[in-house]
């Protein structure tokens, strides 16, 4: 796993996830789908996004389904902050 | 402009046209046909379940359940009768009794639906939480009702824990899956589909005025308030349900909302069951392709959504319908904010059918004002009080009903309707002051056109009303200066296109913070954990100072006239800067 998927994964796992909640959780677990993340805390995570990546993710691409799993955030992150989540 | 449904004509509306209901017995229809008479017992628990089954209904589905990850469970109404048997014995063992107050601390799963039942059967009250509360609402709201038990679930465990020793009246915390979990002193496993059935329980025999159900909303002062509803609330939802909802046998149903408000428990569960009818539930997130695949694979005929859920599909467009075979709908309807007209069209468009808006409150225990089936919907208004409500504008000062239509006032509804809650736990004076001249009074604004419709203005106080749920400026702001670093704060309204209003946050700072986005985004989070995802500003704002009356009172109104881009209105009991 590269270190954009894995940053974004273990900021979800501290900010979302409770202490002592070990269900499994990867790239591919459905975040928004699976009730670990809801359109609320949706706004918190775009948050942490646009500023950890310098990123500026326009609310219509900010859909559920974009935020459904880690893979798919870091597309996200990808399309909008190509330089910084390289680094 | 009038939009009306289009729909098979071999279905006639349950309510026959609005004219003649009002003309009806109303309420007194329901309890014939509940076959309850007054002076005998009255158990919802029994109703939803042993009644349905001596109606020869044993066999029908009762629950369609799919959880997150693709499982499946489903029960009939037999089940429904045994299991909810076997819940109310449980917890008899236990030494839980009626009226205590036992807490479903737990997501959508079968468990909670169930459960509900059987706690209703042995007379407890029943008191669900949305899952998705952080430990300081969990302890608000169970330390003002003393609540006995709690059911939860064990992603959720570690939060009820937490507060336990502040919680001396909690004396079961019981684990629904506790499978391979260690667990402390005071909590109990229980599996359901494990546990040996009990066929028979001695239903505990509850009137009408027995407490049946116990829901927090939230207020604009003080903390959320428990709503006490009783066990005659039956008659209001079976009646709303059948006409508003117009279920029929063979229909099946999906509601939306969580049991953890009030729509998930008088139509996600007492309505349609008390109805005898088939009800599918999704225990997931929202996706519009997972909702429409659900529609399709379990041939929902009738769907009650809400207006934030409905702006998300929008935004998701045809394309994603049409993918779909939907054709099975045939009834859709909403409630928890107003629906936009926006809204109204597009579903004519999408599935060929409007959403019709409904209107009520945790308060009022079942609908009160409603655009029903066969009935010409104005896209944008609440509708027509439901035939047994007398619902009328007051006039905001003298608090009688404002004769000319399109004249704002405060919506009044005549006390006396079986579903209206009969007192806020432990709090008497919040009860009193929700009625004055003979009236109800909701806390909402709006205005009544010609043909009687209403149409929503707002509210009357500075609670947020976002995605459908009320939440209250109070408890926010209790949680912000919780934070190390807010010395004073406010909550209010924004406008969101989506939510319809959303949680923004005015604060300063104690000296030593530094305002900028890692602190917001620190704040933001501490709010989400300690109260709710729902209750998060989305937004806040570091400010020098809060506009302040002169006796020092925070001021709402100021800053979310700002927000609303409204005028403020008189400033002059302000202290000057």
């Amino acid at each position: 796993m590269d270190d954009l998927r894995k940053t974004i994964l273990d900021y979800v796992r501290r900010e979302y996830l409770e202490e002592g909640d070990d269900r499994p959780l990867d790239a591919t677990t459905p975040l928004i789908t699976g009730g670990i993340v809801d359109s609320f805390s949706m706004v918190s995570l775009k948050r942490f996004l646009e500023r950890k990546y310098d990123a500026k993710i326009p609310d219509a691409d900010a859909s559920p389904e974009a935020f459904n799993t880690v893979e798919s955030i870091a597309r996200l992150v990808m399309k909008f902050a190509p330089e910084k989540a390289k680094v | 402009m009038y939009v009306t449904e289009t729909r098979d004509e071999k279905l006639a509306p349950n309510i026959g046209t609005y004219e003649s209901a009002l003309r009806g017995p109303g309420w007194a229809a329901a309890e014939q046909e509940l076959g309850w008479g007054q002076g005998e017992p009255l158990n919802i628990g029994w109703h939803l379940s042993d009644r349905i089954c001596r109606l020869g209904l044993a066999r029908k589905p009762a629950l369609l359940w799919e959880g997150a990850d693709g499982a499946e469970r489903s029960y009939t109404f037999d089940d429904l009768r045994v299991l909810s048997n076997t819940v109310a014995s449980f917890f008899w063992r236990l030494g839980v009794y009626p009226g205590e107050r036992v807490c479903l601390f737990l997501d959508r799963v079968p468990e909670l639906y169930i459960g509900f039942v059987g706690l209703l059967k042995l007379g407890a009250v029943v008191q669900p939480l949305f899952s998705a509360f952080g430990e300081e609402s969990l302890l608000t709201r169970l330390a003002d009702a003393e609540t006995a038990a709690v059911v939860t679930q064990r992603k959720h465990l570690p939060k009820v824990r937490r507060i336990r020793e502040k919680l001396p009246e909690l004396r079961h915390v019981i684990v629904v899956d506790a499978a391979g979990l260690a667990l402390r002193e005071g909590e109990i496993a229980f599996d359901l589909d494990a546990e040996p059935r009990s066929p028979g329980f001695p239903v505990f025999p509850v009137t009408p005025e027995s407490p049946s159900l116990l829901h927090y909303t939230s207020g604009t002062t003080g903390q959320p308030k428990g709503a006490q509803h009783v066990h005659g609330s039956l008659v209001a939802q079976y009646l709303t349900t059948k006409w508003v909802l117009d279920l029929k046998e063979d229909d099946v149903y999906w509601c939306n909302a969580d049991p953890g408000w009030v729509t998930g428990t008088s139509y996600g569960i007492i309505g349609p069951w008390s109805n005898g009818v088939t009800q599918a539930v999704l225990d997931s997130g929202f996706s519009a392709e997972r909702w429409y695949a659900f529609i399709e694979k379990r041939r929902v005929s009738v769907w009650y959504s809400a207006p934030t859920a409905i702006r998300l599909l929008m935004r998701e467009g045809f394309e994603a319908v049409r993918r779909h075979d939907l054709s099975s709908l045939r009834h859709l309807a909403s409630v928890g904010e107003p629906l936009n007209p926006e809204a109204v069209h597009w579903s004519r468009e999408a599935f060929g059918l409007p959403f019709h808006d409904t209107y009520w409150q945790t308060e009022t225990g079942c609908i009160v004002i409603s655009n029903y089936p066969g009935m010409p919907v104005k896209p944008g208004s609440m509708g027509r009080p439901f035939p047994g409500i007398t619902a009328a504008v007051l006039d905001p000062k003298s608090l009688d009903p404002v004769a000319e239509p399109g004249r704002v006032g405060v919506i009044g509804l005549k006390p006396g309707w079986p579903s209206m809650i009969r007192g806020y736990w432990n709090n008497p004076d919040g009860y009193a002051k929700k009625f004055a001249n003979g009236w109800y009074l909701t806390g909402d604004r709006a205005t009544v056109d010609p043909d009687g419709y209403f149409w929503f203005v707002g509210r009357d106080d500075d609670v947020i009303n976002t995605g459908g749920h009320l939440v209250g400026p109070f408890e926010i702001e209790s949680a912000l200066l919780e934070h190390p670093a807010v010395a004073e704060s406010a909550a209010v309204a924004k406008p969101d296109p989506v939510n319809m209003e959303v949680v923004k946050a005015y604060v300063t700072l104690k000296p030593g913070f530094t305002p900028g986005p890692d602190l917001e985004l620190e704040i933001m989070n501490f709010v989400r954990k300690r109260l709710s995802p729902l209750a998060m500003p989305q937004e806040i704002t570091f400010a020098e100072n809060l506009p302040r009356t002169r006796s020092g009172k925070i001021v709402r109104r100021v800053l979310r006239a700002q927000e609303f881009g409204e005028p403020a209105g008189d400033l002059s009991t302000l202290m000057e800067e």
